[in-house]
């Protein structure tokens, strides 16, 4: 009876432990949601939609960020896919026991973790300072460098779960191997991979480092991806540096879109995974 | 391919003697290894048209490795071979020339567990069929009601075929590996402890499927369980260790056993 006492003693232990831990986690969690919420819902208003980036002291909003932001983040997403996925195919597919895959595997865990003032920089380097001027297009390159190795690994990890014995059960009927890739083992695994991209999104749509160097911003309207763009990220910066009030405000609400945007997207991403996983 | 829809009375005793029958894979001084491990040892072996083989034998004795050899499942795995020489109606498989494909076309295999693929019922079925021919709508839709109906399942699926095949229940999900692996009219049918998974209901109804399927197809079988073997199967080989102990006609394997080593294994004394 001793025993059972102290392990149940051990046991409140290391629960209080593990919840004192995670409050102190979700605390601060908590108090930047709050704060995004309080300060940007403040300062939220129909003519953030409507209006550009205003001048100090005149009236305006964030459509031209907004838009740009959408536009960068989608390119962006478009262009990385596909070379992620088709990566991730190959790592889990046909690489598995190649020095070059394990090499491939071992860079991309790299590049997840890569800050993303680096990805930033180093399209400065190969694209900007050799055009000569910053670009929506080279901003494009940075999300989707961001993208790819966030694809690569959803898209490995969901092939690697799919059982052997469904890829032999495809094999054994005599299907070439990219039909067995194609037609069975990707669709077996297609909410997970989706899931990853979702994430990538959700990731790149903050990311200011990389812009800050590639797409730099605009204060005006622009679709032409060959000149600065505005976007979100960078234009919170600049307005959120500011000594002026009403940028300061501007910059809240876009915190606040930004917050909102990621956190829809986290959560259709895990609604779309569980559903899928059910049925 | 004949289609005989009335089953024949009497499937356990329908081993003939084997001069009637036609031999349709023969296995000449075949050897298998697993990268140095030396799995499968001198094997010698006819197969017959049309008939029920089981292998038997203690886990690890090689049984499913000499199965998955008849579609060369094992050249997904590159540190796998084979030796000597492997004739499927007279034609050496081992061949590096054989077209791999096409004669997994023709040697069909069901699983251990089902394996459903992620797509709905028809699909599941039309997937291998779309591989190897081109049919017409009204075509795969006969194609598919026949192989379902082969495997006993229609009657249980013909309301649902859009819904996904993963949602059927584990006898029906194999079943349908079943359906789909003769869908492609293939002439051997190799099953791999195709029912270890199951319940006994669902066996009783694979094995009342097995007896009919041989009219149509050469059936070659893993099991585990004996009883199984002695049920169903017109000729029987234990195997142990790698190597082929004893084969013969079923009754003659499980009644007269020719060698001690099988009398001991089929009579419980061991394994």
């Amino acid at each position: 009876m001793d025993l059972l006492k102290k392990r149940k003693l051990l046991n409140r232990i290391a629960l209080s432990l593990a919840l004192l831990a995670m409050s102190f986690g979700l605390f601060w969690l908590f108090w930047i949601l709050w704060t995004t919420i309080d300060l940007g819902f403040a300062s939220l208003s129909l003519k953030l939609f409507t209006q550009m980036t205003p001048a100090p002291g005149s009236e305006g909003g964030l459509l031209n960020a907004i838009v740009g932001s959408l536009l960068l983040v989608s390119l962006g997403t478009l262009l990385g896919t596909p070379i992620g996925i088709f990566a991730g195919v190959y790592l889990a597919e046909y690489g598995q026991h190649t020095w070059l895959g394990h090499i491939t595997l071992f860079i991309n865990d790299i590049m997840l973790s890569a800050p993303s003032i680096i990805i930033g920089l180093f399209v400065y380097a190969i694209y900007v300072s050799q055009v000569g001027h910053f670009s929506g297009y080279s901003g494009v390159v940075a999300i989707a460098m961001l993208v790819i190795p966030v694809v690569v690994s959803a898209t490995t990890n969901m092939l690697k779960l799919v059982p052997d014995s469904l890829r032999e059960a495809v094999f054994a009927l005599g299907a070439p191997k990219w039909v067995v890739i194609s037609k069975v083992t990707l669709r077996a695994s297609l909410a997970g991979v989706l899931t990853g991209v979702l994430l990538a999104v959700a990731r790149v749509t903050g990311e200011t480092a990389p812009l800050l160097f590639t797409a730099l911003s605009n204060q005006f309207w622009t679709l032409d991806m060959n000149q600065p763009i505005a976007n979100l990220p960078v234009t919170i910066f600049k307005f959120a540096m500011s000594p002026y009030k009403d940028w300061q405000e501007l910059a809240w609400a876009g915190v606040f879109l930004i917050t909102l945007g990621v956190l829809s997207l986290n959560i259709v991403a895990r609604v779309l995974f569980r559903q899928k996983h059910r049925s | 391919m004949q289609q005989a829809e009335t089953p024949t009375p009497g499937t356990e005793a329908g081993a003939q003697s084997s001069a009637e029958l036609r031999t349709q894979i023969t296995f000449k001084d075949f050897n298998f290894y697993y990268g140095k491990y030396h799995a499968l040892k001198n094997i010698n072996l006819d197969i017959y048209h049309s008939q029920v083989t089981a292998f038997i034998g203690p886990s690890g004795c090689g049984k499913s490795t000499l199965l998955r050899t008849m579609n060369r499942m094992y050249d997904l795995y590159p540190e796998q071979r084979a030796e000597g020489s492997l004739l499927l109606d007279g034609q050496d498989i081992l061949d590096k020339s054989i077209d791999i494909n096409q004669l997994r076309a023709r040697v069909g295999m069901v699983f251990q567990k089902p394996t459903p693929f992620p797509m709905a019922i028809y699909d599941n079925i039309a997937f291998g069929v779309n591989l190897q021919e081109r049919l017409s709508r009204s075509e795969m839709d006969d194609r598919v009601e026949w192989a379902l109906r082969k495997a006993a399942l229609w009657d249980e699926v013909k309301g649902i075929l859009k819904q996904s095949g993963m949602s059927l229940s584990g006898g029906q999900q194999q079943r349908l590996c079943i359906a789909r692996g003769i869908a492609v009219k293939p002439e051997v049918l190799l099953l791999d402890e195709p029912t270890s998974a199951l319940d006994p209901i669902s066996t009783m109804r694979i094995e009342e499927l097995i007896s009919e399927l041989k009219q149509d197809f050469t059936i070659v079988i893993v099991t585990h369980n004996m009883q199984q073997a002695a049920r169903i199967s017109d000729y029987t080989a234990y195997m142990y260790l790698g190597e082929m102990i004893e084969y013969g006609v079923t009754d003659q394997v499980f009644i007269k056993p020719q060698k001690k080593a099988t009398e001991d294994y089929i009579t419980g004394r061991f394994g």
